[in-house]
């Protein structure tokens, strides 16, 4: 009798280790900010407050993980000329999606957030994970990614936020801590102790960002091995 | 190379799924949506006499959605009027937007003209529009019923520069301090209110003090004032 060697389908888990290692990856070896260096834009301009950027990240979630499913479960089916285009689309419709239930849900926010929702559609995280992982891989893992990226990314933009927030207006998530009335915790204009302090403008503007998101990449290179020497 | 034909199917099946969940999407949340708009607009308004409500204490962020909705409704009357004294009835004043009425020539303007009914006490609250550093500022007034002393305004903006310009918002100071000023002078005239760089005179009924760094925000606000408030002028005159 002939010996049949049947291949043995690898059954994927649902939660692994490979698929673990998707969420976990771009949390910090992977980080689609400060080592894929992709989607710097919105990270500039949204994190001058907390609030507002918890906002973007949980956007940036969604559609990140949805567009990233859905194209993987379309992937055989796109026709190669129309790739980049039907991605698009799918990714501005998941943003609308977003757009419109903000506007249902949370009125100031969307008025505070205006056309940086919007611009998730251009946000190259959304379309860097689509074509480097969503085109080529099982629709449950393309999910997973998705969910790691927006999270890496949600994660850097809260910490960069936090630090805008704290330093440029004293405050953290709207509670006032350190500034010069009687709305803070700490009122400089009556404390013996820190009469000196004043918050700093800079921090207020987008560059300060730009700042920030330097030297947090300072930091994860200098205590992540994996991460010395790649350029 | 796929098919022209498998090519144009995939992207019109595409297109009419897509459509088709957005549009649903849309109906469902309009009602939600169009209620929150008018929350939001009432809220700005209110916010030019919120120390008139109540007892002066609440801030207008402290309101919750349905009291803001009860308190116009009971106690804000609207017409809608022309630069020449005249009122447009089927227009809503709430509905009007100043962002499109500003680029429109001085005769068609339609402005907003609300009167907030506080047990007897009325104030007119007026909506102006203008231009700070960046881009747009704008701002409701509020004057009591001698139609010249100011009980209050809020003002807010679409890009200062937070800690410069933007203070015409954030800081509560600004706003504040055009209490009691006066838009007309001792003879009736209409002078409006200057705010003034380096601070203003002391006992002057119509300067404000600057804004350290964002004198051409503040510059704004002053023409704003004067060219939005006089709009008002000849329909002020007609109102009781």
């Amino acid at each position: 009798m002939a010996e049949v060697n049947t291949a043995v389908k690898e059954k994927e888990p649902l939660f692994g280790s490979k698929e673990k290692r998707l969420i976990t990856d771009p949390l910090n070896d992977n980080n689609p900010i400060t080592v894929q260096v992709l989607g710097i834009c919105s990270a500039l301009a949204v994190t001058s407050l907390i609030v507002p950027s918890v906002v973007m990240a949980v956007a940036v979630i969604f559609v990140c993980a949805f567009s990233s499913l859905f194209t993987s479960l379309l992937r055989t089916h796109i026709p190669k000329s129309v790739r980049m285009i039907v991605q698009l689309v799918i990714i501005a419709t998941l943003v609308t999606v977003v757009e419109l239930s903000l506007k249902a849900i949370n009125y100031p926010i969307y008025k505070d957030l205006s056309v940086y929702i919007g611009l998730i559609i251009t946000n190259c995280i959304v379309m860097g994970r689509l074509e480097a992982f969503a085109m080529a891989n099982k629709p449950w893992r393309s999910f997973l990614d998705g969910i790691g990226n927006g999270l890496g990314y949600g994660g850097i933009l809260i910490l960069v936020a936090f630090f805008r927030e704290l330093f440029g207006k004293g405050s953290i998530a709207g509670f006032g801590i350190i500034g010069s009335s009687d709305d803070y915790l700490i009122n400089t204009m009556t404390n013996e102790w820190f009469g000196w302090y004043s918050n700093n403008n800079l921090m207020v503007l987008p560059a300060a960002a730009m700042f920030v998101i330097g030297i947090m990449i300072w930091v994860q290179r200098s205590y992540n091995t994996k991460l010395v020497d790649i350029s | 190379m796929e098919s022209n034909a498998k090519i144009i199917r995939f992207v019109v099946i595409l297109t009419v799924v897509v459509a088709g969940v957005l549009t649903l999407l849309r109906e469902v949340t309009l009602p939600m949506a169009e209620r929150n708009e008018e929350i939001f607009n009432k809220r700005a308004i209110l916010s030019a006499v919120v120390a008139e409500i109540g007892d002066g204490t609440k801030t207008i962020g402290d309101y919750s959605d349905d009291e803001v909705l009860d308190i116009f409704d009971k106690k804000v009357t609207q017409t809608s009027v022309k630069v020449d004294g005249s009122t447009v009835a089927d227009i809503q004043a709430e509905d009007i937007d100043m962002a499109k009425e500003k680029k429109k020539d001085d005769a068609e303007k339609v402005l907003p003209f609300f009167t907030y009914n506080n047990e007897g006490e009325k104030f007119y609250i007026l909506a102006v529009r203008g231009n700070g550093l960046w881009d747009e500022i704008w701002g409701y007034i509020a004057l009591r019923s001698d139609k010249s002393t100011i009980a209050g305004a809020a003002f807010d903006h679409k890009g200062e520069t937070p800690g410069l310009g933007a203070e015409i918002k954030d800081n509560k100071t600004f706003p504040a301090s055009f209490k009691d000023k006066k838009i007309n002078d001792a003879n009736g005239q209409f002078v409006s209110v200057l705010v003034k760089k380096g601070g203003a005179e002391i006992g002057n009924p119509h300067q404000v003090d600057g804004i350290s760094g964002a004198t051409v925000t503040a510059n704004g606000v002053t023409e704003m004032l004067e060219r939005g408030i006089k709009y008002y002028g000849p329909f002020l005159k007609t109102v009781e």
